[in-house]
């Protein structure tokens, strides 16, 4: 399909939201700021490249840190030999491959095994990682010594955000796109207007899976030293599964719309009950699902419309 | 109807653990005919045309289109290579508008439709079923009955050889009937098969080159309406003794 008038101005509307933003840390007196600017930008990836896939198919996956620890450990491990460009590009592939092989294992069963699977794909990485680190690494961790600072980190935070808007948009208006909304509608109808349903589940799964894989390579050398227990931390997942959905995920903007508040929210959390937040998290949960179902992008698209409505009612 | 045998059914057998739904049936679909399968309930005719649409494996014997085998293809192998159906309890996508609905039939089959031609091709089939400027409405605000002529209008859209209707006419009043009908002698002549399931005798008689009736996994009778619905095993099984 053809760019119609409304794409060009947005794309270009985007970009510079883009360039603006990348100013940020040139501001002074921004570097308060970028501490926690950067949670925001990353769960914002996270979360928006999760929904492109759990979005359309209703499959949660809580495989995020698996995927983010894989990353991490990538850049952690190939520090010293391997340049960091190609770091990231390693990360994306194997976060993809492991996407691929998941899905290819689970996708076909129910969205029950997949969630519990993708869990404890989490949990058994870390374990393994753990084990090598202690018995053939010498120590628990690993060290992530680079230049980069918060805004370093920031930028390419930025750039992946970027990418992940237009691999997005991409794919909702391909058919690949086409093919997942009515897999999530009804997989027997896929099947039977010809879709590869399971073709077409693992590729959007490798999406976001090579995301979040990326995103854990460039998030790595502000741990400085990493351990298992941090870069495969099962709270990564959980926090982007509510902000995923506290955003909503029936538009691509939708999970920026719950990043956003929900890092300030748990920013403010963390510092004040931190005994308490695994808690607060489960509340927080619940209180998403039963009262915004579709989010805050759903209950701002229902406004909108309401708002539209309004002058054409003499027309219905 | 002597025309060429389009869908060969073999042995078929379809047993669900202990349950032997479908017990060794044969029997052939010609090119361009309609096809009544008739039965009672529990008879075995659905599970019969989810064997037919690959929705359901067979357990043994096999179904073949054009001397191509079937049997054990993936579904979507399977309607691309032609087979459309709709389902008995109507399948559309609630969250879709009724275009895309129907679009869908026309992107991933052998048709393979996209942009500006899919939304032409997806509009005229919505006419070809009797729906006119409901194109952009959410397809749960529709009634049942016009959900399953989008239903229709999807498994069109991929210009099938063979298509299944389960039941497609129950629940139509009188007047909605004889606009069905007409519909469905229309899909045959435009040189589609048509294989249906349905308990209206009014549509199978007019209907039908031919019907297979089936009780309990077996088939006790096939040949003309006229000829089965007048067999007495099939007047015992199926429409009872005091059917005139």
């Amino acid at each position: 399909m053809k760019l119609t008038q409304t794409d060009v101005w947005r794309g270009l509307a985007i970009l510079v939201v883009f360039f603006v933003l990348a100013w940020l840390p040139v501001v002074p007196g921004a570097d308060g700021w970028l501490s926690i600017v950067v949670p925001i930008t990353m769960y914002t990836v996270l979360a928006t490249s999760w929904a492109i896939f759990s979005g359309p198919t209703h499959y949660v996956s809580l495989a995020t840190a698996a995927f983010f620890g894989v990353g991490s450990y990538t850049l952690a491990l190939g520090l010293e030999s391997v340049p960091y460009p190609l770091l990231l590009l390693m990360a994306a592939v194997l976060g993809g491959v492991m996407a691929a092989l998941v899905g290819w294992a689970t996708l076909r069963l129910s969205g029950v095994y997949f969630v519990i699977f993708t869990l404890g794909l989490a949990e058994l990485i870390r374990q393994v990682f753990t084990w090598y680190q202690n018995n053939m690494g010498g120590s628990r961790g690993s060290y992530v010594f680079t230049e980069f600072t918060d805004k370093h980190i920031y930028w390419q935070l930025l750039a992946l955000a970027l990418l992940v808007y237009l691999v997005g948009w991409l794919i909702n208006r391909s058919r690949l796109g086409f093919a997942i909304r009515i897999i999530g509608g009804d997989e027997s109808v896929a099947k039977h207007s010809g879709i590869n349903v399971a073709w077409s589940k693992i590729v959007l799964f490798m999406v976001s899976g090579s995301v979040a894989a990326v995103v854990g390579a460039i998030l790595a050398p502000r741990f400085v030293y990493i351990e298992p227990a941090m870069a495969f931390n099962p709270q990564l997942s959980f926090m982007v599964v509510i902000m995923a959905l506290l955003g909503g995920t029936q538009r691509l903007w939708g999970p920026l719309m719950g990043a956003i508040p929900f890092a300030l929210v748990w920013e403010f959390i963390a510092a004040n009950f931190p005994a308490q937040t695994t808690l607060l998290m489960g509340v927080a949960f619940l209180l998403v699902v039963f009262y915004i179902p579709n989010g805050i992008s759903g209950v701002l698209i229902r406004w909108y419309h309401q708002l539209r409505a309004k002058p054409g009612v003499s027309h219905e | 109807m002597s025309s060429s045998v389009l869908l060969e059914v073999r042995k078929v057998v379809k047993r669900f653990g202990g349950l032997v739904a479908i017990n060794g049936v044969s029997f052939d679909v010609h090119e361009h005919e309609v096809l009544g399968l008739i039965g009672p309930n529990g008879s075995g005719k659905t599970t019969m045309m989810n064997l037919i649409s690959g929705a359901l494996p067979a357990t043994d014997g096999y179904i073949a289109m054009d001397d191509k085998l079937l049997t054990d293809l993936p579904t979507r192998k399977i309607a691309r290579a032609g087979i459309a159906r709709t389902f008995q309890l109507v399948k559309v996508i609630p969250s879709m508008t009724v275009l895309e609905n129907v679009m869908a039939g026309a992107v991933f089959g052998h048709k393979k439709l996209w942009g500006q031609a899919l939304a032409v091709y997806a509009e005229r089939q919505l006419e070809r079923v009797g729906l006119f400027g409901i194109s952009h409405k959410p397809t749960a605000d529709l009634t049942y009955i016009d959900q399953k002529r989008v239903e229709l209008a999807r498994a069109l859209a991929s210009d099938p050889k063979v298509i299944l209707l389960d039941e497609w006419l129950a629940g139509l009043n009188p007047t909605e009937l004889q606009t069905g009908i007409e519909l469905i002698r229309s899909l045959r002549d435009d040189g589609r098969t048509v294989i249906l399931v349905e308990h209206v005798m009014d549509a199978i008689r007019s209907l039908c080159d031919r019907c297979v009736v089936m009780s309990t996994g077996n088939i006790i009778a096939q040949g003309t309406p006229a000829d089965v619905l007048a067999d007495p095993q099939v007047i015992e099984a199926y429409l009872g003794e005091d059917y005139e």
